[in-house]
């Protein structure tokens, strides 16, 4: 806080737009905004926090590459002289039968499952909410605002024991179906098909003779493209993430979503003796696993930034 | 909005159309009926999996938390027994206090990393500042489960950095994961973990504010200071309720970092370090599975109510109502 008061207390930056044609409005906005030194104190700020951030991840590439021996004896943040990376992933293909890659498809199954079929639930159900004057939909909506607010955790008790008189405790069943709960998509989708869809053209489209379901299909769902972007993105990473559920209702090491699994190798690893020590493997393991999340996210750039603040800004 | 203004004919077809339509009551109402009909058949496939996966286990806990179970009595109906026995079970109220801790370090930790992060990026316009910005946000692509397990590397005297670097400034090596000292480092890896996806939030907000009120207020004379502290904190004061309700319910759930960093913290974490670890031992190590119920919804309840206080606190800034 300290940089960042220093960083911003001359004001001097914002003369220099007066006087500016055309920039009366952008102008704020502009490069002419800023001067020179409060912008080296600002960057500065900004690669200490980046480099905050980033560590760890380089951390983890790098000790993805070693091998155990590596690992205990080269320095943390550097590669050892040995690039153990791809003999890493042949073991990763070896040890316990290439569980590991199991495990990782069993994690985008789930995440894939729940989190599209969450996302498909909420375009529904918020467009319901948002375009339809049904009898009770203030009071159903307002139940669902405040299970926003219920913590999902404090469910995994109550779902485990349910799931497990159902008789589909430890199948995938048991981490996809409570996976498609998700009131704060309902929540999102809502918000953002009022602002989005108006009323006037689905009036239009129903007066040219669409009925109900066309009219969803063709003209409200392509103007909710962002919206489900975001919500498809907040409930797979939702999913991926999950840990007391899976941890809670699944047994069989084969059925296990990556989180779990790895966390399983690690409590063996720091338990037990030389030959459950995977260090090697926990730590490719945990690299490659996070590829696949953080590429999708630059590569969903566009649409995440600014999604993520829908319900947030008035 | 560009779609919006190319139907314009079919939006003022529309709504004369209705102004017609208006007055004729009985054919009104059975379009109405119609409509009703269509409304709950578009929310009715998300109410059953609320229903199925939200209340129902909801109502199970509790109705679960009124019975007791032992291997001599059988299952008794007990009421509020478990209730009584949980708050006043020190395990239960050490937990509720240390999450509540957490809460208190951890949301300002968090708020100020984003605040401070957004409002920088906010005046920035380089490439270096969008990179920063997307460096900042990595962390939450990354699984709890792992950041967790990345930081108890990092943390562990066998495998992490710390003794390198203290020696070579010739300081003696911390513990992180001594019992005194763990609590921070919970702190640094929720702090890591999410700050990035609130400054995401934050800084779209910021964004979102019309800059010529940037202009008048240079006009009045106000500095970049006050510019941010009177006019860009107040207009996003709303995203900022969403952000300290997301944080106040994920901290009082604390769950996953202490499980994975008891892995190799078990002196300084025990099996009850927070509420829902101490839930889920009671259920799936002891098989009490009506005790760990009432810990649960309790836990649950309090959640509730603690962001539904902190919303109706906050119901000036968030426009809530």
């Amino acid at each position: 806080m300290a940089i960042f008061a220093n960083d911003t207390a001359p004001n001097d930056a914002f003369t220099t737009v007066t006087g500016v044609p055309g920039h009366a409005y952008r102008g704020p906005r502009g490069k002419d905004r800023r001067s020179g030194g409060r912008r080296i104190g600002s960057h500065v700020f900004l690669i200490i926090l980046a480099i905050y951030f980033i560590v760890p991840i380089w951390w983890l590439f790098v000790a993805a590459t070693k091998d155990t021996a590596g690992l205990f004896g080269s320095p943390a943040f550097w590669f050892d002289g040995n690039f153990a990376f791809f003999s890493n992933v042949a073991e990763l293909f070896t040890h316990q039968g290439g569980i590991y890659w199991r495990w990782l498809a069993n994690s985008f199954l789930y995440a894939f499952a729940g989190g599209i079929g969450a996302t498909i639930l909420a375009i529904l159900a918020g467009y319901g909410f948002a375009k339809y004057r049904f009898r009770g939909r203030n009071g159903v909506f307002g139940v669902i605002l405040g299970s926003v607010m219920v913590p999902l955790t404090a469910l995994v008790i109550p779902t485990f024991m349910l799931l497990s008189q159902y008789g589909i405790i430890n199948t995938p069943w048991a981490v996809i179906l409570p996976s498609l709960l998700s009131p704060f998509g309902v929540y999102l989708m809502r918000v953002y098909t009022q602002d989005a869809v108006p009323d006037e053209m689905l009036e239009a489209a129903r007066i040219d003779g669409a009925g109900e379901i066309r009219t969803f299909f063709q003209v409200a769902l392509p103007m909710l493209k962002p919206a489900i972007v975001t919500v498809l993105l907040l409930s797979v990473v939702g999913t991926w993430n999950n840990f007391f559920l899976p941890l809670a209702v699944l047994t069989d090491p084969q059925l296990l979503p990556v989180t779990v699994g790895l966390n399983r190798w690690t409590a063996l690893s720091n338990a037990g003796a030389g030959g459950e020590q995977v260090w090697n493997l926990i730590t490719s393991g945990s690299f490659i696993s996070v590829i696949p999340l953080v590429l999708s996210f630059l590569f969903l750039q566009r649409y995440w930034q600014g999604g993520l603040a829908i319900g947030s800004i008035k | 909005m560009t779609t919006h203004a190319s139907t314009a004919p079919g939006v003022a077809a529309g709504a004369a159309s209705a102004d017609v339509r208006q007055p004729r009551r009985p054919r009104g109402s059975r379009l109405e009926r119609r409509r009703q009909r269509w409304g709950w058949l578009f929310v009715t496939p998300f109410l059953v999996v609320f229903a199925l996966f939200l209340v129902f286990p909801l109502f199970y806990a509790f109705g679960m938390s009124l019975f007791t179970s032992t291997l001599a009595t059988g299952t008794t109906f007990t009421g509020i027994e478990n209730y009584v026995k949980a708050f006043s079970d020190p395990l239960f109220m050490e937990g509720l206090l240390r999450v509540a801790a957490f809460a208190i370090v951890m949301i300002p930790a968090q708020l100020a990393v984003a605040l401070a992060a957004a409002l920088v990026l906010d005046s920035l316009t380089s490439w270096l500042s969008k990179l920063s910005r997307l460096l900042i946000f990595v962390p939450y692509a990354i699984p709890v489960v792992i950041g967790a397990l990345m930081w108890s590397f990092l943390y562990s005297p066998k495998f992490g950095p710390s003794a390198t670097i203290f020696s070579a400034v010739g300081l003696p090596t911390p513990d992180f994961l001594a019992s005194d000292t763990v609590f921070g480092s919970l702190v640094n890896i929720v702090t890591w973990q999410w700050s990035g996806y609130y400054m995401v939030v934050i800084y779209a907000a910021l964004r979102s504010i019309d800059p010529s009120i940037y202009e008048a207020a240079r006009i009045d004379g106000a500095n970049g200071w006050q510019t941010a502290s009177r006019i860009k904190l107040p207009m996003i004061s709303s995203s900022m309720v969403m952000v300290i309700t997301f944080a106040l319910i994920g901290t009082l759930q604390f769950f996953t970092e202490p499980v994975v960093l008891r892995n190799i913290a078990q002196g300084a974490i025990d099996a009850a370090y927070t509420p829902n670890m101490y839930a889920y031992s009671l259920a799936f190590s002891y098989s009490q599975f009506n005790y760990a119920s009432a810990i649960a919804f309790s836990l649950g309840a309090l959640v509730f109510a603690g962001s539904y206080l902190f919303l109706f606190l906050t119901r000036k800034q968030s426009g809530l109502k």
